[in-house]
């Protein structure tokens, strides 16, 4: 398991500190700012294994977190457990920075106390962790013994992410469904890949210990529905097809979190769970097939004599007129050689900045079904350099107000047996955002 | 935390802010203790009383807050005074506390095992496993697989049917991280037949949906593991497979460290089941800003999923990566199209082209690498693409890296007929010899070599000038003693050196840089874990005998498939396992294990006082056992052939027919040989055998077979003490060593002069075989006709059984029933006499055996050959007359067991003789 945990700033000074076992000796903490942090070459590896020790690090900003081992641990355990620490810090005291750290050391010393036991991970649920550490010191004589009892319940019991007698006076949830779309794409337009990962993230503010169920179109569950109702609706209106076809959508995988059951989605894929109070990850999804692509880049690039490039590229809006696409931004590399640049657009404002190596290309809006073009010509220095430009791709980013992997919710449902609210009474919202992931075409 | 200076000094001060009752303050102290109490063990007790009060504090809290702390306070004195608060701790009636004293005993087994095992906490910490808290079950879990893992032998999670029902219902209940704790836990699980590995399958396959990386992972590992022992033909594996594949893609989009340790289990996996991912090509495309290491291993994936369906699209990937900016990666793009070319044949022409593509681009590094890769191509595809190498020839002044001057010297050498300036262009080499690489020295010296053998006219000089090279001015000895080699055998023979040095090379494959298979396989079983990461065992990186374990997967039980080699027995199995070969006597086999394996003794029977003592006990049961009813004990030797049984249905005189035709014609009834010792179960001697009695004199027919791959030597066996003092009488006598798949017959003679034993059952022979691997153990049973002696007939009457030494005494018809008094005399003299009864037209008949009450029969066994009481000659004679039921007249045996009602059978119930 875990041997230790050491957090570096980016100099490499150890900011904490925290050994679990013996086997980890005091020169841990140097080996890896020796061979990691200060290493000449640039690290090739998330795992290093020094003089049979183990060493497992992600950086967050500028700050290192290293956990160490001398065991065959998991190591995609150990991982998780670093993201997850982040996150821990995060809903703490903010951004993981080198101040943060230093002013909440007591805390962070806390915190690694209870949710590494030994180098076991223990319940890392911010929620839980918030019912008792707190920032202001607990005098345990303050609190009753219903109150402690009730704290190591959660902790410890089965749905560690809810505490019980939560009261809202307004039920309300908000539903977001976050897609990034990603593309690779040939310069001759011909899709190399492209596949949507998606997030479903809900915000609930819900009494109680709810029990929500949530539905989608989910292909192989309208397909099931389709086969159970499609006598009854055929009866009663011939004409009208059962949802299918173009409204359903296939889900390639989808991950949940720990509040969603599990089993119950194994067998009748239904995503049933009692949510954690406030922000959080309900699933994410990954789908393959019928994607919408919101933007077409078709890329033109000619080389005129050694010194010179010209490029024009054309983006095209593929989506319903009526919809905006908001924060585009087109990035086209150039040439490390590059001396000068020329640029002609029709929309937007575009720049070449030397720093990056690119000209980037920005537009506010942009409505469906339109198109846009800019031309740029480029001046080369002349140069020995034998070896040949890269030419990365052309990368975009931009925002639209839809799901690009077609994914509709089609019901929350929530019921409290206990209190007296119903599905009902609960306000609804849902809200659909489509960015770019890596969103990129060859040129 | 002290910015790096030793506050120990604050010890007693500190110490005193213990008793606090700010929680925040007390955790403080109590971090403060677990940095400094090793530096001042001696202050460090004067915290003990706190800790043993914080233990019974009313807040959960502080009580789970303190055991904690404790456990992490590793000062043997303190150490003590834990056992009483932790005990309580385990039992305390908060889930907080007793999970937090779960993970206390381990800590307290890694300072003080002897302590934990004297104190009962394994016990406890057993019991956590059924606790009612998943949180609870799933740190137990942890503990005890922990604690396991330093005692491999021991049986301390105690993995059954039952106890894995309850992980497998905690499962859905528990923290992300109990999950994979619980997951990593049934991996080490072997199920007893395909499906229970079904079940946990289907129990586990809902994990495969969770967020966390690590559950997925474990899930995979748990499933990949399980899958080896479903049958293929199974609807449930093809499922199965379908499910794997979804979610290891998934785990491609989470962060990019995580995607590492995923990429290299996905490595394995698709090595190990290529099938479940390779539809999945796409996903594993490099993207432009994937970190370097993500890069790497996806290019790897690649290049095992490619086949002919991918190539196209493979290639203009990898043509693509080509043309990128980290070297590493362009390196290994070129690598993986040469790699290609070498799996996908029909791609190979397309591949040599992207190679020359990108050789045109003058790019130092690809050129080189690009050059190393042609060579592989060349060596399995040899004169195909011979047109690149005037392409390759151009780029010879770039190459500057040993292996590229290698490569391209090898194709000149190879190839020097067909290139017109080639001893001008390895000449251009030899210049700088001795500045060389070794490895480009070595190259060269063997292309000129084949140079000149190809063109002998032109190159005389030149190969005279690189072997003096090498031969007198290196002081290397691999290249010293190459040229020397080369320049014997062109001046002794230049025929054989032409045959030598341009021999027709093997052709190389892709499976070259494939993990071996046995670790492949060991790796499966640590999938997520570092040794996976590592692609290494955990033993190459794990110091002392932590966690080394060596584990595989299981065997497939339920078809025949039997592809498991004997190292692949079992996860856990102490190499010389022997529970199966040597059924019950588990407490002999001490015995037997001590047995000195020097010549055969052939000595003295031991001091009568001990034998009889065997002896009492001999009578005591030991031949009662042979003889439970009808339903004998079915001898695994005594595999007689099934059509024999057939024939017993048309009654006695068949029966007869058949002892009297084996009988007078090897003077007794021989059992076939049958295998006693497998060779799985050692080392790969197989041994068989059978007992015959021929001429008054017992011998043991054994055959060897070496089914190893090494010569086996120094063959000595010894028999354990036995029921009738059997003995070899000589040495085992192999002559020659036993070379592989040879197989020896030899024929051991017995004497009856050893020491006495009871055994159980009654014929049952312990024998434990020596050669120069190691030492083997099986047990047989031995017919016990071949202890009947041929003074054994009390009157000559019929001749029908004398050929198994078992003498007809009389006949007579009573009652229109025929009645056979047969009479039989054991190597020990004792006499036995037996009545059958025959009814005509019923297939049944009767054993009867006289037994009255008897006597203590053990003096009679030491005085072998002196005529014994007849009172204690019918209930000895009841056994053996059993025993030969069995075995002399074994055909009907098998009947006797499955149709009793229809079927002729034996009904032995016990009658009294008239003296």
């Amino acid at each position: 398991m875990i041997g230790g945990l050491f957090i570096y700033n980016h100099k490499g000074e150890v900011l904490i500190s925290r050994v679990y076992r013996d086997d980890i000796g005091r020169n841990a903490v140097d080996a890896f700012r020796v061979n990691v942090i200060h290493a000449r070459q640039q690290v090739r590896s998330p795992v290093t294994n020094i003089a049979r020790t183990s060493f497992f690090h992600v950086k967050r900003s500028n700050i290192w977190l290293a956990a160490v081992t001398k065991q065959n641990v998991n190591a995609a355990m150990v991982f998780e457990f670093l993201y997850k620490m982040c996150d821990v810090m995060a809903a703490y005291f903010g951004k993981i920075s080198e101040e943060n750290i230093k002013n909440n050391f007591v805390l962070i010393y806390e915190l690694l106390d209870e949710i590494l036991d030994f180098g076991y991970p223990q319940n890392s649920e911010t929620g839980a962790l918030k019912t008792f550490i707190t920032q202001q010191g607990i005098k345990s004589q303050h609190q009753t013994k219903e109150e402690q009892s009730q704290i190591t319940s959660q902790v410890t019991g089965q749905i560690g992410w809810r505490r019980e007698g939560i009261k809202y006076r307004r039920n309300e949830l908000f539903l977001d469904v976050l897609e990034s779309v990603n593309l690779l794409m040939s310069p001759q337009g011909q899709v190399l890949s492209a596949h949507v990962s998606g997030r479903v993230v809900m915000k609930s503010y819900l009494s109680g210990m709810p029990e929500c169920k949530f539905g989608m179109n989910d292909k192989i569950v309208i397909e099931k529905q389709g086969k159970g109702t499609a006598d009854e609706t055929s009866k009663r209106r011939p004409s009208a097809p059962a949802h299918s076809g173009k409204q359903s959508i296939a889900i390639d995988d989808c991950t949940f979190h720990q509040c969603v059951r599990l089993s119950k989605f194994d067998s009748e894929r239904s995503i049933s769970f009692i949510p954690p109070d406030g922000e959080f990850e309900l699933m994410r999804y990954r789908t393959t097939k019928d994607i919408i692509l919101p933007f077409r880049v078709i890329p033109l690039v000619r080389e005129v004599g050694r010194t010179k490039l010209e490029v024009k590229v054309v983006i095209k809006s593929n989506f319903k007129p009526s919809l905006l696409a908001q924060k585009i931004e087109v990035r086209i590399p150039t040439p490390l050689n590059t001396s000068g640049v020329q640029v002609i657009c029709m929309k937007g404002k575009a720049k070449y900045k030397a720093s990056e190596n690119a000209i980037v290309w920005k537009i506010k809006r942009m409505a469906g079904m339109k198109e846009s073009q800019i031309s740029a010509e480029i001046e080369l220095l002349p140069t020995n350099d034998k070896k040949k430009w890269a030419r990365p791709p052309i990368s975009m980013n931009f925002e639209v107000p839809f799901a690009p992997s077609g994914l509709k919710v089609r019901y929350l449902k929530v019921f409290e047996p206990k209190l007296n609210y119903s599905d009902h009474d609960v306000i609804k919202w849902v809200r659909y955002i489509g960015r770019s992931g890596i969103y990129e075409t060859r040129c | 935390m002290t910015v790096g200076k030793d506050v120990s000094a604050l010890f007693p001060d500190v110490v005193n802010c213990m008793q606090t009752d700010n929680l925040e303050l007390k955790k403080l102290v109590y971090l403060y203790l677990m940095n400094y109490a090793k530096s001042q063990p001696d202050m460090a007790i004067m915290a003990v009383n706190t800790f043993v009060k914080d233990c019974e504090d009313p807040n959960p809290l502080i009580r789970a807050l303190a055991v904690r702390t404790m456990g992490c306070i590793r000062v043997d004195k303190i150490t003590e005074y834990l056992c009483e608060p932790l005990r309580k701790c385990l039992k305390d009636e908060d889930p907080y506390v007793r999970k937090t004293a779960a993970v206390c005993v381990a800590k307290l087994h890694d300072i003080n095992a002897q302590l934990v095992e004297d104190q009962g906490f394994l016990d406890t910490l057993k019991d956590l496993i059924s606790d009612s808290n998943p949180m609870v079950v799933a740190n137990a879990v942890a503990a005890l697989s922990e604690i396991a893992e330093s005692h491999p032998s021991s049986n301390l999670l105690d993995l059954n049917p039952q106890s894995i029902n309850k992980l497998l219902t905690a499962l859905n209940e528990c923290t992300e991280w109990g999950q994979i704790f619980i997951l990593d836990c049934l991996a080490n699980y072997t199920p007893k037949d395909d499906r229970e590995a079904q079940s946990i399958c289907e129990r586990v396959t809902p994990r495969l949906s969770h967020a966390n990386s690590a559950v997925v992972l474990s899930a995979v590992k748990v499933l990949m593991k399980f899958m080896e022992m479903l049958s293929k033909d199974l609807d449930y594996y093809g499922t199965l497979l379908k499910k794997l594949a979804p979610p290891l893609v998934t785990l491609l989009s989470a962060e990019p460290e995580l995607q590492y340790v995923a990429l290299r289990n996905i490595n394995l996996i698709v090595q190990k089941r290529p099938e479940i991912l390779k539809h999945e090509m796409k996903v594993f495309f490099v993207k432009y800003n994937d970190p370097i290491y993500v890069k790497l291993e996806k290019l790897d994936i690649m290049i095992r999923l490619a086949s002919q369906a991918n190539i196209a699209q493979v290639l203009a990937e990898l043509k693509e990566y080509a043309t990128e900016v980290d070297v590493d990666f362009v390196r290994k793009a070129v690598r993986a199209i040469g790699r290609c070319a070498i799996k996908v044949e029909q791609s190979a022409e397309r591949c040599v082209s992207t190679l020359l593509d990108l050789i045109q681009t003058k790019v130092n590094y690809v050129v080189q690498e690009a050059i190393v890769v042609i060579k592989d191509i060349f060596r399995k595809y040899p004169n195909k693409y011979e047109s690149v190498i005037a392409t390759l020839c151009e780029n010879l002044d770039s190459l500057d890296e040993p292996e590229a001057r290698a490569a391209m010297i090898w194709i000149v050498g190879e190839y020097a007929e067909r290139i017109d300036n080639a001893d001008e262009l390895l000449e251009s080499f030899l210049e700088g010899f001795h500045d060389e690489s070794t490895q480009v020295q070595l190259q060269l010296l063997t292309a000129i070599v084949k140079l000149f053998l190809k063109k002998p006219t032109e190159t005389q000089e030149l190969v005279q000038q690189v072997l003096s090279l090498a031969t007198q001015d290196s002081d290397n000895p691999d290249l010293r003693d190459r040229g020397y080699i080369y320049w014997r055998l062109l001046s002794t023979d230049p025929v054989a050196a032409k045959e030598v040095v341009l021999a027709e090379k093997p052709l190389i494959s892709e499976e070259t840089d494939l993990i071996e298979p046995t670790l492949l396989d060991e790796l499966i079983c640590y999938i997520g874990t570092l040794a996976s990461v590592y692609h290494k065992p955990p033993s190459a990186f794990v110091e002392g005998g932590r966690g080394v374990v060596h584990k595989s997967l299981p065997p497939r039980t339920a078809s025949s498939e039997s592809t498991e080699s004997p190292e692949t027995a079992p996860a856990g199995a102490p190499s010389g396992e022997q529970p199966d070969v040597i059924p019950t006597q588990g407490d002999l086999l001490g015995d037997l294990l001590n047995l000195d394996l020097g010549p055969p003794v052939s000595g003295p029977p031991l001091a009568t006082t001990s034998v009889q003592m065997g002896a009492v006990d001999l009578l005591g049961g030991g031949l009662d056992s042979l003889i439970g009813g009808p339903n004998f004990v079915a001898p695994p030797a005594a595999a007689v052939p099934a059509n024999l049984g057939a024939s017993m249905g048309s009654g006695l005189s068949d029966l007869f027919d058949l002892t009297s035709g084996v009988g007078t014609l090897s003077g007794s009834y021989v059992v076939p040989k049958a295998v006693w010792l497998p060779a799985m179960k050692a080392k790969g001697l197989e041994i068989s055998g059978t007992f015959t009695r021929q001429v008054g004199s017992i011998s043991m027919d054994l055959q060897l077979t070496n089914k190893a791959l090494q010569v086996m030597t120094d063959f000595a066996i010894q028999f354990n003490r036995n029921s009738f003092g059997l003995a070899p009488a000589a040495p085992l006598q192999v002559h020659a060593p036993l070379s592989p798949n040879q197989t020896v017959e030899i024929s051991l003679p017995l004497n009856t002069v050893g020491s006495v034993m009871k055994m159980e059952p009654l014929n049952n022979l312990q024998v434990a075989v020596k050669n120069n691997i190691d030492v083997f153990y099986f047990s047989t049973l031995y017919p016990l006709h071949i202890l009947f002696v041929e003074d054994g007939k009390m009157e000559a009457v019929s001749s029908r059984l004398q050929g198994s030494n078992i003498f007809t005494v009389a006949k007579r018809n009573v009652e229109a029933q025929d009645m056979l008094y047969q009479s039989l005399k054991l190597t020990n003299g004792i006499w036995v006499l037996a009545e059958l009864r025959i009814q005509p037209g019923n297939p049944s008949f009767t054993v009867r055996l006289p037994a009255p009450a008897l006597p203590a029969l053990g003096c009679l066994l030491p005085c072998a050959g002196q005529p014994l009481l007849p009172s204690l000659l019918p209930r000895a004679g009841v056994s053996l007359m059993g025993a030969l039921a069995q075995l002399g007249w074994g055909p009907s045996e098998p009947d006797v067991n499955e149709h009793q009602n229809s079927e002729p059978s034996f009904q032995l119930s016990p009658i009294r003789l008239p003296r």
